[in-house]
C-alpha cells in the first residue's frame, strides 16, 4: 500500500482571492513580514499497487484543472 | 422540440429551467438524471445552476465527468443547442466544451443581484435575439471567468464572447463587473455558436413578475430549433 500526496495549487499568474484575504488577516494580526499567502489543496490517496503514471493520469483527468492549476505528486510511503 | 434539463446531485435551478422552458416558452421539457446515458428524443440541453456534487474539488468538476456528459458532448458536436447557466457554465468549462474556467469571485463573496449584459456576438443562436442591454440576476460565489491571454484574444477575434457585464447604459467598466471576470466576460460560446455558458440566470428572468423578462431574449432561441425527428 502506498500513500500518495498530491498538492494542487492555483497557477501563479492567477489571483488567489481567498489567499489574499487570509494574508490581509495575518497582516492585521501584526505579521508585517508577510507579503503574500496562497491556498492550495492537499489530496491524499491510498493505492495498491502504486504507479506514478496512473496517479498522474488521475490528476490530468480529474484532480487538477490544467487551465487554472498546477500539481505535484509526492509518494510518501510504499510498503 | 423537447429540452432535456440535466439533473446532478446538488442541482438547484433545475426546476427554474424546467418551468421557464415549459411555461414561459411553451416547449416540452423533461428532467434527465446525470447517470443516464441517452438523450434520445431530445433536441436541446439545459445544464442548470446549483452546487453539483457539493462543489467538491472544483465547481462542476465531477458533474463534467458524469455518464450523461458523453451525450451532451455528442449534442455539442452535432451542432444542437446546449446552454449552461451558472453551475451549468462551470460544468461546460470543466468538460472542455467551452474554454476557460471560473474561480472564486475577486471580492470572495457570494453575490446575488441583478446585472446588466451586452450581447457581443451575432455568431450564435443564443445571442441573435438580443437587441438591447439585458437585466438578469446572478447568484454565485465562483464566477470569475479566467483564461490565458491567447485564449481570451482568440475568443474575441472569433466572436466567441457571448455576453459582457456592462453598466445600465451599456458601458464596459470595472464597476459593472461583479466578480472580477477577465475583460468583463459573463458568457462564452463554442466556435460553432451552439453551446452557450453564462454565469447569469436567464431562466430566473422570464416574467415581469420576477423583476425582468429579459432572459427570454436568450431562451427564445430554443423556439427556433426544429425537432430533429
Amino acid at each position: 500500500m502506498a500513500t500518495v500526496r498530491i498538492y494542487v495549487t492555483l497557477k501563479p499568474s492567477l489571483l488567489d482571492s481567498a489567499g489574499r484575504t487570509v494574508a490581509g488577516s495575518l497582516q492585521s494580526l501584526g505579521y508585517s513580514e508577510l507579503t503574500d499567502a496562497r491556498i492550495g489543496k492537499l489530496i491524499e490517496l491510498q493505492v495498491e499497487p502504486y504507479s506514478e503514471a496512473r496517479v498522474r493520469e488521475m490528476c490530468d483527468r480529474l484532480l487538477a484543472n490544467p487551465v487554472i492549476e498546477d500539481y505535484r505528486i509526492e509518494a510518501i510511503s510504499t510498503s | 422540440m423537447r429540452v432535456a434539463v440535466i439533473r446532478f446531485p446538488g442541482s438547484n435551478c433545475d426546476q427554474d429551467a424546467f418551468f421557464a422552458v415549459r411555461d414561459d416558452l411553451g416547449l416540452a421539457a423533461d428532467y434527465v438524471w446525470q447517470a443516464d446515458t441517452s438523450l434520445a428524443g431530445f433536441d436541446a440541453v439545459f445544464l442548470p445552476g446549483g452546487f453539483s456534487y457539493g462543489d467538491y474539488l472544483r465547481c462542476g468538476a465531477m458533474a463534467a465527468r458524469a455518464p450523461i456528459m458523453d451525450e451532451v458532448r455528442r449534442f455539442a458536436r452535432e451542432g444542437r443547442p446546449v446552454i449552461g447557466a451558472c453551475n451549468g457554465f462551470q460544468v461546460l468549462c470543466e468538460s472542455g466544451l467551452l474554454p476557460g474556467a471560473l474561480l472564486l469571485n475577486s471580492a470572495q463573496k457570494f453575490i446575488c443581484k441583478d446585472v446588466f449584459l451586452r450581447a457581443e456576438t451575432k455568431n450564435s443562436i443564443w445571442t441573435q435575439g438580443v437587441n438591447k442591454v439585458l437585466r438578469i440576476p446572478i447568484a454565485h460565489g465562483e464566477g470569475r471567468y479566467v483564461a490565458d491571454t491567447d485564449t481570451l484574444n482568440a475568443l474575441e477575434s472569433e466572436g466567441q464572447v457571448a455576453f459582457r457585464y456592462v453598466t445600465p447604459t451599456d458601458e464596459v467598466t470595472q464597476s459593472a463587473n461583479p466578480n472580477g471576470s477577465a475583460r468583463n466576460i459573463a458568457g462564452v460560446v463554442n466556435s460553432r455558436g451552439n453551446v452557450l455558458g453564462l454565469m447569469p440566470h436567464p431562466e430566473r428572468a422570464t416574467r415581469k413578475l420576477l423583476g425582468s423578462d429579459d432572459g427570454l431574449s436568450i431562451l427564445n432561441a430554443l423556439k427556433l430549433v426544429t425537432s430533429a425527428r
